[in-house]
């Protein structure tokens, strides 16, 4: 961490000047300017929808921008395609991977490169280069097989094997566990030190005061601010960032009551040939109580949400709600004795993304608000549920007709969350309550959570997000490839111990030490 | 070699014969199915080659002219499902079923005049002393060319999308078409590309059959083999040497039907005729079940409509 030093003294690789680009009704990105230094790290911070995928996309080649220029080296940079950007050395990792799961690395490498050599030759630099970076692959191995972590290794040595001078990174470590974070860091340090600049772009705020060098703060599409953000504390960023004072959620005292769910050494095969079974999982869970469950993903998250909502079932014995096992029963028996769930998808699993809010209200509340009477649906008692859904979790929406694709991440994830706990519940299972949400709604979100809890409900969080469940959960766990750890108090609970229970340390090495 | 009244060495040369229109029409769809895009209008693009092959094989008095139209004439058809699904963004599959009424409409009004004509006979690929070898001869080298081309055609798609970086980006544009657009593919090119090269194929076999295995014009006289195609190009788990299997088994059981249906053996017609569909269904079904691997093989993004958003 110690070799970004004088800025002032660096040469400015790539210079933005005004650029601006305008979709229909939205100004995405609005008069940006700003420059980075060869082999600086440098920060795009931001909320979802303030303007950094547009901005890194026409750096890229992928967006052409309405007015403004870009200079890269001296010259002017105005790439038409991607394959312009990557001759110019700019390379990108993306945040939700452009990876293609049924083709092996190697393959998946050379698609991202402009002249691929011959696909042997191409394994061995792979090897090579992976090697170096303390990023080991195997070029053979298909690329549905790998993990989160492995898969990001993917797109990062098909940037390295083209040798960019400008690397961006789209939220490289929404995906990792914390031992996996501090390998890509040190990587990202090495590339640094051999005089790759680095565009890094996030809203975690800690990382980018470890990481970067200089931080430039987005917000609406307006650039806000341009720091060291070593200078500033991860609040200060953090106000920049949304524009507004934070208060981080308020955990109300109160005792814990009885036990209401209780696993009982449940195994269960998964349905889906990618997914992960579950494996002689046990814990129990007290009114009250915030249960949260951590786990890099693809560890048995969604089909521990599966096994718990009653998507799949087990044998009834083994899963129990307050008194009764509830192991073979269906979603709906189980929601209507007291026991909900949000999944992660959105989209197509929590709502049926081309109906209207009001008849996604009424897929998961018709049988807790009995909203259907002789098979008939009361339209209208469904729709004043929506809207007190609407109103009571502050759903930026027309009105309860709009059709749930139709609305933002942060407010179909307010919706659907708001949807389960307007039921009332004795549990509630979350899967990624807030994944993909900005940092206001977010917020919401886990206060809510928590007031639930504060009224005796049980919450459950299953989340990739540390610091979401450090803020929330009472007590914690860890999934690692499909068994549950104990369950420890989460008072106390430093990273690192953390990191050993999700057991996510995957073949990792540190990079070699020689560069730093 | 003769099994009852069955020489096996005509039957393997008819099965090739059979088999041939099946293969043309599957091995395009594979190719379109592996860039990500269904098209079920395989019967209605076809016809079309059918009976376009048929009029210009008539009209200029040349086999090969036929060909060249019928492929022609496909790949009109298929540019329009292009249109369709590629720049106005509809459903494929219903697309693609209205492709299939509109070809077979479109060539019946086409060939009302050309019902009960012969067309110009397309000669044998002479192959010198290889059609004299005793039995081999007559069953795998007394055809005519196309049946040569087609296996060839099967052998080049294995090796393009193998080997090729023009297969490899087909190959990733059909996995997962928004990675394919970001790393800067032109999803829609080859996609169009693909949804052509299908058009031209069906067509192909279509003039296959009304110039060569019929050979005549007779509405509607594909009868589903397109279908069969499309089914082929699935259970094959998008393989080509595979679909290849598929399509033999399929022409093989169609000859041996029809050669057990002139022995006279005491089974309804009904059912020997419907043995073919039944039978190469069932095979692979058995032999693309069990393994997941199979069915994962599907193309990640088959069916799904692309549109480059920001």
């Amino acid at each position: 961490m110690v070799f970004n030093k004088g800025k002032a003294m660096r040469k400015p690789l790539l210079c933005l000047k005004g650029l601006t680009k305008a979709y229909p009704g939205v100004l995405a990105n609005d008069d940006v300017s700003f420059e980075i230094g060869e082999g600086q790290v440098h920060a795009l911070l931001g909320e979802n929808g303030a303007g950094k995928s547009t901005l890194v996309k026409m750096i890229y080649g992928l967006v052409k921008p309405d007015q403004g220029e870009m200079i890269l080296r001296g010259q002017p940079y105005a790439p038409s395609q991607p394959s312009e950007a990557r001759r110019n050395g700019v390379a990108m990792v993306f945040q939700h991977f452009s990876l293609f799961d049924a083709m092996d690395v190697a393959e998946n490498v050379a698609l991202g490169m402009e002249n691929p050599p011959p696909l042997r030759d191409l394994a061995q630099r792979i090897r090579d280069v992976s090697e170096e970076y303390g990023l080991p692959l195997d070029p053979t191995r298909l690329v549905g097989d790998l993990s989160a972590g492995e898969r990001q290794r993917v797109e990062i040595v098909r940037c390295l094997l083209q040798d960019p001078k400008l690397l961006i990174m789209d939220e490289p470590t929404s995906v990792l566990t914390p031992q996996e974070v501090d390998v890509l860091f040190k990587t990202l340090r090495q590339l640094s030190a051999e005089g790759t600049a680095i565009l890094y772009i996030s809203h975690k705020l800690d990382e980018i005061r470890a990481l970067c060098d200089e931080a430039t703060i987005l917000r609406g599409g307006r650039k806000i601010a341009t720091c060291d953000p070593r200078e500033k504390s991860s609040r200060e960023l953090a106000e920049l960032m949304v524009g507004q004072i934070l208060t981080p959620p308020e955990k109300p005292d109160r005792p814990l009551g009885d036990v209401v769910l209780q696993v009982d050494k449940l195994s269960l095969a998964s349905n889906n040939p990618f997914g992960t079974s579950l494996k002689n999982i046990s814990f129990s869970l007290r009114a009250g109580e915030v249960l949260g469950i951590a786990g890099v993903a693809g560890n048995g998250q969604d089909e521990l949400l599966l096994m718990l909502s009653g998507e799949l079932t087990a044998p009834a014995e083994q899963v129990r709600l307050k008194d009764k096992a509830i192991g073979n029963l269906g979603p709906n028996a189980r929601r209507s004795l007291g026991l909900v769930a949000a999944p992660e998808e959105r989209l197509g699993h929590a709502a049926a993304p081309d109906m209207s809010l009001t008849e996604n209200a009424l897929l998961s509340a018709a049988e807790r608000k009995k909203l259907t009477k002789y098979g008939f649906i009361n339209w209208r008692a469904t729709d004043a549920f929506a809207r007190e859904v609407i109103a009571r979790f502050d759903v930026r929406t027309p009105g309860s007709h709009v059709l749930a694709r139709a609305l933002s991440g942060g407010n179909l994830q307010k919706y659907v969350i708001g949807r389960e706990i307007e039921l009332d519940p004795d549990v509630i299972v979350v899967n990624q309550p807030t994944w993909g949400v900005d940092a206001a709604a977010a917020a919401f979100i886990r206060q809510a959570l928590l007031d639930l809890a504060g009224k005796g409900a049980a919450v459950l969080v299953i989340s990739q997000d540390l610091d979401e469940l450090l803020e929330v959960a009472d007590s914690f766990a860890a999934l690692n490839e499909g068994r549950l750890t104990p369950v420890r108090p989460a008072k106390g609970l430093s990273v690192e111990e953390i990191g050993l229970m999700m057991g996510g340390a995957h073949d990792m090495h540190p990079a070699h030490e020689g560069s730093a | 070699m003769m099994i009852g009244s069955i020489n096996i060495a005509v039957l393997l040369a008819a099965l090739m014969v059979a088999a041939t229109p099946i293969l043309l029409a599957a091995i395009g769809e594979l190719v379109v199915e592996k860039a990500g895009v269904l098209n079920l209008g395989v019967e209605g693009m076809m016809i079309m080659g059918a009976c376009v092959g048929f009029i210009v094989a008539i009209n200029t008095g040349s086999p090969l002219m036929g060909f060249i139209g019928a492929a022609l004439g496909g790949m009109a058809l298929s540019l329009l499902f292009a249109l369709l699904t590629q720049a106005l963004m509809t459903n494929q599959v219903a697309s693609g079923l209205a492709l299939t009424l509109f070809g077979l409409g479109l060539s019946a009004l086409l060939g009302q005049k050309y019902v009960g004509l012969t067309p110009p006979r397309t000669p044998k690929l002479d192959l010198g002393p290889l059609s004299e070898i005793p039995f081999f001869g007559r069953a795998l080298f007394s055809h005519d060319i196309m049946v040569y081309l087609t296996i060839a055609l099967v052998a080049a798609v294995w090796w393009f999308l193998k080997y090729t970086r023009g297969g490899m980006i087909l190959r990733a544009v059909g996995e997962n078409h928004d990675a394919a657009h970001a790393l800067g593919y032109h999803v829609k090119r080859v996609r169009v590309l693909a949804i052509m090269f299908g058009g031209a194929c069906a067509g192909l076999g279509g003039a296959y059959l009304s110039l060569i295995r019929v050979p005549q014009w007779t509405e509607g006289m594909t009868v589903g083999i397109g279908w069969i195609a499309l089914a082929l190009v699935v259970f094959a788990s998008w393989r080509p040497w595979r679909a290849m299997a598929g399509a033999y088994l399929f022409g093989g059981i169609v000859v041996l039907q029809l050669n057990l249906q002139a022995a006279g053996v005491k089974i309804p017609v009904e059912y020997l005729s419907m043995s073919p569909y039944l039978i190469t269904i069932a095979v692979l079904v058995f032999i693309s079940s069990g393994k997941a691997r199979g069915s994962l093989n599907a193309p990640g993004s088959l069916n799904r409509p692309f549109h480059a958003s920001n």
